[in-house]
């Protein structure tokens, strides 16, 4: 039997549908697929970040050779006008003429824009396709101020890509407040009140009357209080309805505010049509999210597969409604919404805790014996939104004191989440992919124990993302239970922690890396040990990287003293100690940019930084820099990177030290040391903090009196406060603790753990790091200094020992028979310097440069 | 050094001690680029030095290690591995590159034809 299927829109939940079917492979299925737009389907999910940098390409969900491979065909730009549900036939707009034997809807919703006068004027927008977001863009450049008709979840969305825009942003609400849908009236003032901040100007209880034209820009909203806002360009986001305008015309079925008629088998009232998705009405509702739509599409695909290999329909998946809790981050603020968060459960009792200093609003709805979570709200910190969520799905009971769950607790301590063994095999940990913990534990018994193998596995996490926290605590306590050590083992080829390893290179005064394997490892080592145990031998013996029995340790970046770019170039950055430079030291750095065609920039540390080196030029580049007085700056190395300054006492009209001074000594101190990854520090000269030291691994801060030292910040990926660990210190004392703490940390941490990381995991937390480091309780501290002052003493600068070493200095060449440079590394202009040529711009014919190396 | 190119198509790239031990040298042998690994003493390898993840010639500068029983090179750009033996690229397969012919003769190191 063959059957002709055709599916009627490519959306996410369209094609959803068509991988399910790819990928089951029934005999005889012949499918056909009408796309309304001109793209195949995409990612609506993250339609915004269109406006924050990734492409229309980026946000395909069509795996390259899709539809070729699975002999599906798809017409572009083609759209349903009517079904001839006697014919089984389906007409589109240029008039061709389709027939089926089943047909599926999965044709999502429509913005829904209020019936103002004025609402079709040039300007005026919705969002919802890729199309949209390009006319948006087009207007948007020539536009100053834009306005949001709805505070919904989308409109706040939709907010955020008007900011993306660099527009002056508005949302104008009708309701009393924002997401009236999701959260309730404090809940939602708090929200105002995180969003006003970021430069969003909020009205609620606003009626549009009309939009007419402006006087201070292109339009004017008319509200019905009397007052007006002038606008260059205006947004609708007040709502979604289902697109079930083919099937009212053919008489399926639809519910009172839309939506096409579905059973639990996602059929409509004619069996030979199903309808998925927005456009599905069922038990009475719509359902506005993708993890319902892919639910609706894995039973569409069961059921048609069953069809055609006529197996028995009674074993088939149904769908049975959803759970629309969300959780968002909107214009970075997060926002959870679970279950009923009104508390219109009869008899449901509410708790609710706000903090108006940090602004963050939480609220419980608990049921009337106070035993099952039913709902609640956060704003501000969701970060207990999926223990809250397996609660109320799995009907959890709740602990005498609910409101604990939800109160913060002040030890500052995180509380206990909910261990993954109080969940049920059922419990279904990935709502986007319908992953349950049973089929997670299962994959884990398989052989999946790390997270990237677990998600190829399962697809666990790889939508949204939103559960990955709660997949990997379920991955770690089912190794638990396999008796799978969770181990901390660097790698296949020592079975023993960095920390552990450390101690034995202490412990037995091991010097190279093959006595290290021979004596406690197996293999020949790998890209995770080789480098971590030369860090090891560095911090411990401080032997130069490039000696012949490390040399092969070292990660590319270490074995040429330079970072790697992407096309295979280096960069160069001479250390520049506190930021601070002479007239005569800027003029070389540039005279050899010059030269050497370097591309020039400024970093984030304070420095200058030189891209667009060839392997081959490394060795002279440095030379000359050499002797223009410059050292390595380490860029390339896990190891002290810059000490950020502020001018301080000398020059500041509020500084109270020499933060200058200071920096310049701690970075001569400790430039050079290597550790488990890189280590930033700043020196500030009174409280203003200019050099922003309390996001560094160490940051010292004047006083009247001395210096406040900080421990254990970080920028980067998770920013994290540094922590005051001792007040008022003298200078000596500020370098003695340093040395401990320091020293400390080499000693303890993981392998590529910044002090944030390491501080976080340190049991006992800040009280126990200030009983090692200030009151010496372990009684090291003498150790730890000398230690360091081995460093210190050994110092010498890498690049000064590579270019006066004949071995070395042999290295820097691209090729080992042949003075030819890469001919793969091409610079095109821009902005009066150069970039890499990207694939494209190499494949056309080449400008033949002069390459200077000598 | 110039290449030299023996009465049997093999071509004399560099000597052994050109390559230190447990990293790798690129060679350049009829305009392409072969990245050339010494293991240990006395094993070589020989794979294209292209790396097609980030399109850049760099798999000469990456780190030599083991997979279980394989040997093989980390690439210095995204860290993907390549068996040394057969050049397959084990988190890509579909980025897997050519394996080469290579020998040591006499402290010579020769280079031959990419094994189909
Ligand atoms: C050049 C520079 C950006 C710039 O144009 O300004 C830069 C460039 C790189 N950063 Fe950075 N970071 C630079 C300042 C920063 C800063 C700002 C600062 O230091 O004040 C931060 C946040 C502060 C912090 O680290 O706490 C920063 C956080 C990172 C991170 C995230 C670290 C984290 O803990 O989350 C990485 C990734 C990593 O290290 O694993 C990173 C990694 C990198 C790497 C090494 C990525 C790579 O492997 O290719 C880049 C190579 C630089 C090169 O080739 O020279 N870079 N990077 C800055 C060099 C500063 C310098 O003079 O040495
Ligand atoms: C900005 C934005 C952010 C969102 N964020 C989230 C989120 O964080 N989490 C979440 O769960 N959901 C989110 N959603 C909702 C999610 O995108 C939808 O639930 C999902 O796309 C629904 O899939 P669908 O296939 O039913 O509809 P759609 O993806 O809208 O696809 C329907 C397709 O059918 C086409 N079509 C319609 N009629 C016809 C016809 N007659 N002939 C041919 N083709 C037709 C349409 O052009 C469209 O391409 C967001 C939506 C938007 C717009
Ligand atoms: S922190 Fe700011 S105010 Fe204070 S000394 Fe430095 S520059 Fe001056
Ligand atoms: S819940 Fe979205 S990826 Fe798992």
């Amino acid at each position: 039997m063959t059957m002709k299927l055709l599916v009627i829109g490519n959306g996410m939940v369209g094609h959803k549908l068509l991988e399910e079917l790819a990928q089951r492979q029934p005999p005889g299925l012949d499918i056909t697929v009408l796309c309304e737009e001109s793209r195949p389907a995409y990612d609506r999910v993250h339609l915004s970040e269109f406006f924050s940098g990734k492409s229309a390409e980026d946000l395909s969900l069509v795996r390259p050779g899709f539809f070729e491979q699975s002999g599906i065909q798809l017409r572009l730009a083609a759209r349903a006008v009517h079904i001839d549900r006697q014919q089984k036939r389906v007409t589109t707009a240029d008039g061709e003429v389709i027939a089926y034997d089943k047909a599926v809807l999965a044709t999502g919703s429509k913005p829904f824009v209020p019936p103002i006068p004025g609402n079709s004027r040039a300007g005026c927008f919705v969002y919802r396709t890729i199309d949209d977001l390009l006319a948006m863009q087009q207007w948007g450049a020539r536009s100053k101020l834009g306005v949001v008709i709805g505070g919904g979840l989308l409109g706040l969305e939709c907010a955020k890509a008007l900011r993306d825009l660099g527009l002056e942003t508005h949302v104008v609400e009708f309701a009393p407040r924002l997401m009236a849908v999701q959260v309730d009236d404090i809940g939602g003032q708090i929200l105002r009140r995180k969003i006003e901040e970021l430069g969003v100007t909020v009205h609620t209880g606003k009626s549009t009357q009309e939009i007419v034209d402006g006087e201070t820009a292109h339009h004017r909203m008319k509200f019905a209080d009397g007052s007006y806002l002038d606008a260059d360009m205006i947004v609708f986001s007040a709502g979604i309805r289902p697109r079930d305008e083919l099937a009212r015309a053919c008489e399926l079925g639809v519910g009172e505010r839309g939506g096409i008629h579905v059973d639990n088998y996602c059929r409509t009232r004619d069996w030979d049509v199903y309808a998925i998705g927005e456009c599905a009405y069922w038990g009475g509702k719509t359902f506005g999210l993708v993890a319902p739509g892919y639910d609706m599409a894995r039973v569409v695909a069961a059921h048609l597969s069953a069809l055609l290999e006529r197996k028995h329909a009674l074993e088939l998946p149904e769908f049975a409604g959803a759970d629309m809790s969300t959780k968002l981050k909107l214009m970075g603020v997060d926002v959870a919404s679970i279950g009923d968060a009104h508390g219109t459960t009869p008899g449901s009792r509410s708790y609710q805790f706000s903090d108006e200093r940090r602004q963050i609003y939480k609220k419980l709805v608990v049921s009337g014996d106070g035993k099952r979570l039913l709902g609640g709200v956060l704003v501000g910190d969701a970060s207990e939104y999926g223990t809250l969520l397996q609660m109320m799905l799995n009907g959890i009971e709740l602990p005498d004191e609910p409101e604990f769950l939800i109160l913060p607790s002040s030890d500052g301590k995180a509380k206990p989440a909910l261990g993954a063994d109080a969940l049920p095999a059922s419990a279904q940990i990935c709502s986007c992919n319908n992953v349950s913990k049973g089929q997670l534990c299962e994959a884990v018994a398989a052989g999946a124990t790390s997270m990237g193998a677990l998600k190829a596995a399962t697809k666990a996490g790889t939508t949204c993302g939103g559960c990955v926290p709660l997949v990997t605590l379920v991955m770690k306590a089912q190794m638990k239970r396999q008796g799978l050590a969770v181990d901390n083992h660097l790698c296949e080829h020592f079975a023993y922690s960095r920390q552990e390893l450390y101690h034995l290179v202490r412990v037995e005064r091991i010097r190279h890396f093959d006595e290290l394997i021979a004596r406690h490892g197996k293999g020949l080592g790998c890209d995770i040990c080789k480098p971590a145990v030369a860090s090891i031998l560095a911090s411990c013996w401080n032997e130069f990287v490039l000696q012949k029995e490390h040399a092969s340790l070292q990660d590319s970046n270490d074995y040429f003293l330079a970072n790697i770019q992407k096309d295979g170039s280096y960069s160069v950055v001479p250390r520049m100690p506190g930021g601070e430079v002479t007239p005569e030291g800027l003029i070389a750095v540039g005279a050899i940019a010059k030269k050497y065609r370097l591309y020039t920039k400024i970093t984030g540390g304070q420095r200058v930084d030189m891209f667009g080196a060839r392997l081959e030029q490394l060795p002279s580049i440095w030379e000359e820099l050499i002797d223009a007085g410059f050292e390595s700056g380490h860029a390339y190395g896990k190891a002290l990177r810059t000490v950020k300054s502020c001018v301080g006492s000398s020059w500041c009209r509020y500084g109270v030290q020499d933060s200058l001074g200071t920096a310049i000594d701690l970075e001569n101190r400790y430039k050079g040391l290597r550790s488990p990854h890189k280590l930033k520090m700043a020196v500030s000269g009174c409280t203003r903090e200019c050099a922003e030291a309390q996001g560094k691994d160490v940051g010292v801060i004047a006083t009247e009196r001395g210096w406040n030292l900080y421990v254990c910040g970080n920028g980067g990926m998770k920013p994290r406060h540094a922590e005051l660990l001792a007040g008022d210190l003298d200078t000596p004392t500020l370098i003695q603790y340093i040395d401990r703490f320091l020293m400390f940390y080499i000693r303890t941490a993981d392998r590529l753990q910044r002090t944030s990381v390491w501080r976080d995991n340190l049991e006992g937390g800040l009280d126990y790091l200030k009983e090692v480091i200030v009151h010496d309780k372990l009684g090291i501290a003498a150790e730890l200094e000398a230690e360091m002052q081995h460093i210190v003493s050994t110092y010498e600068c890498e690049w000064k020992k590579a270019v006066t070493d004949p071995q070395a200095r042999k290295r820097f060449q691209h090729f080992v028979n042949s003075r030819q440079s890469d001919g793969n590394v091409v610079f095109v202009p821009e902005r009066g310097q150069i970039r890499p040529a990207t694939p494209d711009e190499k494949r056309r014919p080449r400008i033949p440069a002069s390459v200077v190396t000598e | 050094m110039e290449d030299r190119v023996t009465a049997t198509g093999w071509t004399i790239v560099c000597e052994l001690e050109d390559i230190v031990p447990d990293t790798g040298v690129c060679a350049l042998v009829d305009d392409q680029q072969v990245a050339v690994f010494r293991v240990g003493e006395q094993q070589l390898y020989a794979i294209d030095n292209f790396d097609p993840n980030a399109n850049a010639c760099v798999l000469s500068r990456g780190l030599v290690g083991s997979v279980g029983e394989r040997v093989v090179v980390a690439s210095p750009i995204y860290k993907q591995h390549f068996d040394l033996r057969t050049g397959e690229c084990l988190e890509a397969p579909e980025h897997s590159v050519q394996a080469w012919q290579v020998k040591l003769e006499g402290g010579h190191v020769l280079l031959g034809q990419p094994q189909r």
